[in-house]
């Protein structure tokens, strides 16, 4: 218990350990924490990195899905409506020229009709002139009762 | 433990505890200086060389990839002591937590010895020609004195390097009571005396807190184990005081692990506090 020399060579002892560790001992591994606390600080900012340019992609592919769908629909929308105009088109077209075709049809029914009803007074006026100059038992001069003969045509 | 005891014994309770309290001592010359306590030196640096080798040996695989479990644990104490340290010194010193963790690891070591079954090694001693075997370093003033006055030159070089030496040499005049003018040549020498007391008080009472803890925390561990001393099969009192000892050591054990670390600490936080104290300006 006494104080002898074991003081000097403990006390020497003991700086000499602490020498070491502080030279050999301390600084590699306080780099080697630091260093990890370094790369677990970048690991984690590159995550949150990460995980944010997913979201803005989410955001961003959200963004495009709708732009889409509303492109579709309006793709859709004016082919419909297309369709439809020629739809309309085409009827009233075709109306068109059914009305055409029957307005020729009445025209020429028209025609021929007057038609035939000229030809009919043409056949009763000569039959008239006929049964006339039997009646008469003379010729009538066509020429000299034209007038007669053409009122009598009017009148039938 | 109780044969060995009674071996030791050989005159009984009171020689046992002489025995146990006495150091295997080789004399170096003549008088009382020149005695060097064998046991306490071989204990102590072969807890150094355990120390350095493996803290050298983390120091040496450390990289910043996923720790081991040694790495992980030694580390654990590294950086528990840099936040220590941090937060007690606020200036940068490549010493200051290298200090600290060497004083805390190897005071721990050294406490951790007085766990080791009080007559265990004595005997394993005795069985190879060692008449004499103390195992607790720190249980030996020359231990912790040694270290303390080691701290104490530390705190004089750290002072010196934060300071320089013009400020270190007035500040031992001028503080703790600052006066201007005649007062200030009348306070010189009462700063001075101060500063001296206070100085000399660090070591002794940094050396004397842990070796008191570690002898008298021996102390009770030899003297539980002198409650079965002389102690035999055909003695009735074997078996009473046989289960007492076993619970007393228990006991003490349990809460010895407490105070070793604790002195461990205190010795380390003291140091810390020491330092950063001989680094401030007054």
């Amino acid at each position: 218990m006494n104080i002898n020399l074991t003081l000097i060579i403990q006390g020497l002892a003991f700086f000499a350990t602490v020498l070491l560790v502080m030279k050999y001992g301390w600084p590699p591994i306080m780099a080697a924490i630091e260093d990890r606390q370094k790369k677990i600080a970048e690991g984690l900012a590159a995550a949150e990195r990460a995980r944010a340019e997913l979201k803005d992609a989410d955001a961003r592919v959200a963004v495009e899905i709708r732009q889409a769908r509303q492109q579709a629909a309006e793709i859709i929308d004016r082919a419909q409506q297309q369709a439809n105009q020629m739809l309309d088109q085409a009827r009233e077209d075709t109306l068109a020229e059914l009305n055409r075709l029957k307005a020729a049809a009445q025209a020429d029914i028209a025609s021929m009709a007057q038609r035939a009803r000229e030809d009919l007074r043409d056949q009763v006026a000569k039959l008239a002139v006929q049964g006339a100059a039997k009646i008469l038992q003379r010729e009538i001069d066509p020429a000299a009762h034209r007038a007669l003969l053409d009122q009598l045509a009017t009148e039938i | 433990m109780a044969e060995s005891a009674e071996q030791a014994a050989g005159g009984g309770m009171t020689e046992y505890i002489h025995h146990h309290l006495h150091n295997l001592q080789w004399h170096v010359g003549s008088g009382v200086f020149s005695v060097i306590n064998i046991d306490t030196v071989a204990v102590t640096l072969l807890l150094m060389a355990v120390f350095l080798g493996a803290f050298i040996t983390a120091a040496r695989r450390a990289n910043a990839g996923v720790p081991g479990r040694f790495q992980a644990f030694v580390e654990m104490v590294v950086v528990g002591v840099d936040e220590l340290v941090r937060e007690t010194f606020h200036g940068s010193s490549k010493l200051i937590a290298p200090l600290s963790l060497t004083i805390f690891v190897l005071v721990f070591m050294m406490n951790f010895m007085d766990l080791v079954p009080v007559d265990l090694l004595p005997w394993l001693g005795r069985a190879s020609g060692l008449p004499y075997l103390r195992v607790v370093p720190t249980a030996d003033l020359n231990t912790t004195l040694g270290m303390a006055l080691t701290v104490f030159l530390l705190i004089q070089y750290f002072g010196l390097k934060h300071k320089g030496p013009r400020l270190f040499f007035k500040e031992m005049f001028t503080a703790p009571f600052h006066a201007h003018g005649f007062m200030a040549i009348v306070l010189a020498p009462v700063n001075l005396l101060l500063r001296l007391i206070e100085e000399a008080v660090r070591p002794v009472s940094l050396s004397l807190r842990l070796f008191g803890n570690m002898y008298a925390g021996e102390l009770i561990f030899i003297l539980i184990a002198v409650m079965s001393l002389g102690a035999g099969l055909a003695h009735g009192m074997t078996y009473v005081m046989g289960p007492i000892q076993g619970m007393a050591d228990f006991v003490w054990t349990v809460f010895h692990i407490l105070i070793i670390t604790l002195q461990a600490f205190i010795f380390m936080m003291l140091t810390v506090v020491y330092l950063s104290m001989a680094a401030e300006h007054h």
